[in-house]
């Protein structure tokens, strides 16, 4: 099992993934450069979180044209998965690979907090070990994270539940004070139709160690680790 | 392309003085070169030159078992063990961020990262001190939003936490605000890199962004000099900020370090080009020749007194060895940088400027570096030390509900919650954050280890203000303490030390008072200053801020697992204090506050009681004997306690019983008596407890429990204060914003 994460000039989440993988989870992790194109060896590519190319122009759309990029969507055209965090989700989706795209905050501020989001949806092989509607609490921090789509694609994404993630209260309940970002329908991580390409703004890899106080990110390591292996 | 002559009036017109322009021409025997006397004006500049404040500098301790680098470096180094070094500094940015408060606020964050990675140390945690002018001060609101953006903005593109920092409110800060940034790194304890050029014949290299025309003059004119009216003209001297060309230029960087090929580096921060190449010649006792016309720019047509006195941002000044130029080259590439070969290492002493082969500059390095001028400025106590010192404490009314005066305090500016703020400011990036923002002290662990840091920037310009000396040691103790009450062991300490004009002798007597009061506290709690900062000339109109030192410092745990924070957690813990409340009002919050005085002395501090109740704290901590621990400070024990009550998802209420007072309710309550922390332990663990304090020398006695929904405060049986802990924090955590934009219509 081999996981690759790339680094984009501007990635500064891709040590924090790195290290979670390699130093937590003992598993087969590489930096891939973002111009190199070879990918068959990996089983999980992450995108990791960041400012790629400053975020300039917007978030994610230089990074999109990046030579990794092309190999990205082929290899997620081959089924292969592929997890974009952040930074990650917004080159997704300026990739093609999700649909929708991130507005400011409501509050136009940079927000770094605790959030929590329900499970939606286990059926992704990024949470085959979790439970419907379990709350996992996770960091945010990211000034663009505002999701929207237009109407006929949320009424797709609700209709094939590619909706994996929503914002919501501690317990569970879909608020709008729980909404910090302002997304249309609570909405903090979405995958494709074919499941295998996922995107989420809050940060499991940096809330997987009992040191720092919680360890919920494992829960979406761990079921892509328990996904791949029973895949082998 | 001809230069401007050179006479008298235009020495004065960059800056300098009479008497400097003098020495100029003893010195080089010849009337300079514009360009040369552009140098000069900006290497002899308080800023770049610490003319006034050097020969007093002297006085703080900076050797240490573990001090691997200490003050005259880009910043200080110190030996964490394991192989692994801390590289820290704080700087100031103060000027720039009061004419136009983002980019100042960010290019002082990028200049402070800068000084810590070409230590070859990669940052890690950034932090920062601010102080704003009052709430109702027309322009306070718009600084405050531009600042905290600009902080933001670049360390959040830079990966970079910004774990903790301090702000502060008060009218002396109206015309001139401070913006002082800290930042850590982490480095191999045997491969630090310093500023310094050695080897006749290695290449000079330019890397990172291309020079423009902006922040010509940025140290000289607009650091070094007090504001005026022309203040605003000077928006020009204030650089832009490119985060994600430093966080390309920081990454190249280290990765040229790993090669073995780098001889010296020094960012091109205030005076630019001028400063990174006379330094780096000044130390390493050798010369540079270098070739400006190979200088990348952004703009057409600059002038050698242009490029070298540029404060373009994100770009760096190094030496790699004979024969490394290709590599070196390589390496930036792949980052999308320019790097080039701009000249060669010498061993004539001088700095050699050619503009197409023709020289524009040759001047000695050493008299513009390593040995400025410097000043002994004279000294005057200030008069108004005299009427500010006499209180009477019995003119003061004691007010007849305590419980109104909680609330103001908490909802005070600067005691509220300051969340509205770092949640701006990416504090979990890098995974390493184990004790959050609002805390006494952030912690944050280092990989690969089973240890971890305390981080913690402190200053209360209040007590200095009131009695210099004393508000020295106060600062030094309180940021130890902070530290202790993590459970961190103090290492070293970074001071950042914001004053008035030291052309004006008050100033320099306070200046003086500050550093001797620090370096007394420094002395005997055994922390050695290893780098800092100086900003004069914090004045508008003549009007100087209150004297503001501030101090970052870094402290080590052992093990990470046995930090300990602020919050209380399980009802029914002991509370204990540890320390004691003396009869003292002088220079509080709360004086300020609710009485609107500014008087009377700070709270005396016992240097060796300090010691021990830190030393105590510690132990208590690494016994695993407490749940928080907490020290008391701006708004005394009544604060203090309601502060560790305030857990983010569920308030815990604390009650506190005393039999008899013999002091004032409310100097019991709300002074600020030094040398004070509250812990809470629990029922099953309190012989143990009682037993080590027992042995110990610092005075500590029961005061209360955990539990309950409310804070209850009674004295000999009356209730001082009761009231739902919900609602008090409420009140202290939405404070900031409502005074921030309580004028707003929304």
């Amino acid at each position: 099992m081999k996981f690759g994460v790339v680094v984009f000039p501007g990635s500064n989440c891709d040590h924090d993934t790195y290290y979670v993988l390699k130093e937590v989870y003992k598993l087969e992790v590489d930096y891939i450069w973002h111009k190199e194109t070879t990918l068959s060896s990996y089983d999980c590519i992450i995108l990791p979180g960041g400012f790629s190319y400053g975020d300039y122009m917007r978030s994610g759309a230089i990074a999109r044209f990046s030579p990794v990029m092309q190999s990205v969507i082929k290899f997620a055209h081959q089924g292969g998965l592929v997890l974009g965090i952040c930074n990650g989700f917004q080159i997704l989706m300026e990739a093609g690979l999700l649909p929708g795209a991130m507005l400011r905050n409501k509050k136009l501020k940079f927000i770094c907090q605790d959030v929590h989001i329900r499970v939606e949806d286990i059926h992704t092989p990024f949470t085959t070990l979790c439970r419907k509607g379990e709350v996992l609490r996770l960091p945010i921090a990211h000034k663009d994270g505002n999701y929207f789509a237009d109407v006929p694609k949320m009424e797709e994404l609700k209709k094939n539940n590619q909706i994996i993630f929503r914002y919501c209260t501690p317990d569970g309940a879909l608020t709008e004070e729980a909404n910090l970002n302002g997304s249309l329908d609570y909405v903090a991580g979405i995958c494709n139709l074919e499941r295998n390409v996922l995107g989420l703004m809050p940060h499991p890899e940096r809330y997987a160690e009992s040191i720092l106080g919680n360890e919920d990110g494992k829960r979406i390591f761990d079921s892509i680790i328990n996904y791949l292996s029973k895949e082998k | 392309m001809k230069e401007p002559e050179v006479n008298l009036t235009t020495a004065l017109e960059q800056g300098l003085t009479e008497d400097e322009y003098q020495r100029i021409l003893k010195l080089l025997g010849r009337v300079p070169t514009f360009t040369e006397l552009g140098i000069f004006a900006l290497m002899w500049s308080e800023h770049c030159s610490y003319k006034s404040s050097r020969a007093l500098l002297k006085q703080f301790p900076t050797k240490g078992e573990r001090v691997i680098q200490g003050p005259g470096e880009n910043a200080g180094v110190v030996d964490i063990g394991d192989g692994l070094a801390v590289v820290f500094k704080i700087e100031s940015h103060n000027h720039p961020s009061f004419i136009e408060p983002y980019q100042g606020a960010a290019t002082g964050v990028g200049g402070i990262l800068r000084d810590v990675f070409t230590m070859g140390a990669r940052p890690i945690a950034s932090l920062n001190s601010l102080r704003f002018g009052s709430f109702d001060h027309p322009k306070t609101r718009w600084l405050v939003e531009g600042v905290v953006a600009g902080i933001g903005d670049y360390g959040n593109c830079m990966g970079v936490p910004t774990v903790g920092g301090e702000i502060y409110f008060h009218p002396s800060y109206n015309g001139n605000i401070l913006v002082n940034a800290f930042t850590l790194g982490i480095a191999p304890r045997d491969r630090i890199f310093r500023g310094r050029a050695s080897g006749v014949g290695n290449p000079v290299f330019y890397v990172g962004s291309k020079t423009g025309r902006d922040g010509i003059h940025g140290a000289g004119l607009l650091a070094s000099a007090e504001f005026d009216e022309t203040s605003e003209e000077k928006r020009p001297t204030v650089q832009v900020g490119d985060p994600f060309m430093e966080k390309l230029l920081l990454e190249a960087c280290l990765e040229l370090m790993e090669t073995g090929c780098l001889v010296g580096i020094q960012d091109m921060g205030a005076a630019g080009l001028s400063s990174s190449s006379f330094e780096m010649a000044g130390r390493g006792e050798t010369g540079i020749v270098m070739e400006l016309s190979r200088v990348p720019c952004r703009e057409p047509g600059m002038t050698p007194y242009e490029l070298m006195l540029s404060e373009s941002q994100e770009r760096m000044l190094l030496i790699a060895t004979k024969g490394a130029e290709e590599k070196v080259k390589r390496i930036f590439e792949k980052w999308d940088l320019e790097a080039v070969v701009i000249g060669e290492v010498t061993d004539d002493g001088m700095v050699t400027v050619l503009k197409d082969g023709n020289i524009a500059a040759q001047l000695p390095a050493e008299p513009l570096s390593t040995s400025a001028l410097f000043y002994h400025r004279p000294m005057r106590k200030p008069g108004y030390l005299k009427d500010i010192a006499r209180f009477e404490p019995a003119s003061v009314p004691i007010p007849s509900d305590m419980n109104q005066v909680l609330k103001e305090l908490l909802s005070s500016p600067n005691i509220a919650s300051k969340e509205w703020v770092y949640r701006q400011y990416d504090y979990t990036v890098r995974n390493n954050t184990v004790l959050l923002p609002g805390s006494d002290a952030a912690v944050i662990r280092i990989k690969g280890t089973t240890k971890a840091l305390g981080l913690t920037v402190d200053g209360n310009s209040r007590y200095c203000h009131l009695h210099p000396q004393r508000g020295g040691m106060l600062v030094v103790a309180e940021a130890a303490r902070n530290l202790s009450c993590c459970g961190a062991t103090p290492l070293a300490l970074t001071d950042c030390l914001n004053f008035g004009n030291p052309e004006k002798p008050e100033i320099m007597w306070l200046f003086d008072q500050c550093i001797k009061g620090m370096s007394q506290a420094c002395q005997v709690l055994g922390i050695p200053v290893v780098s800092g900062n100086v900003s004069f000339y914090n004045e508008t109109f003549g009007s100087p801020i209150y004297p503001t030192p501030t101090v970052g410092m870094v402290g080590l745990l052992d093990d990470c697992r046995k930090h300990c924070a602020q919050l209380f957690k399980e009802e029914g813990d002991i509370i204990l204090l540890l320390g004691e409340t003396r009869d003292e009002l002088g220079g509080s919050e709360y004086l300020s506050v609710v009485h609107e005085l500014e008087r009377g002395e700070p709270p005396t501090l016992d240097l060796p009681l300090e010691k021990g109740v830190q030393e105590t704290c510690r132990e208590l901590i690494g016994r695993g004997l407490v749940h928080s621990a907490h020290d008391c400070s701006e708004g005394g024990l009544a604060v203090a306690l309601a502060e560790c009550c305030f857990h983010p998802q569920r308030s815990i209420g604390a009650s506190m019983e005393l039999k008899s007072s013999s002091i004032r309710e409310d100097a019991f309550l709300f002074g600020e008596s030094q040398s004070r922390i509250l812990v809470s332990v629990p029922r099953q663990r309190m012989k143990e407890t009682e037993r080590l304090l027992d042995k110990s020398s610092i005075p500590w006695e029961v005061i209360g429990r955990v539990g309950g929904e409310a804070l209850r405060v009674t004295c000999g049986g009356e209730v001082l204060i009761d009231h739902p802990i919900k609602e008090l924090h409420h009140l202290w955590s939405t404070a900031l914003e409502r005074l921030l934009f309580s004028k707003e219509d929304d």
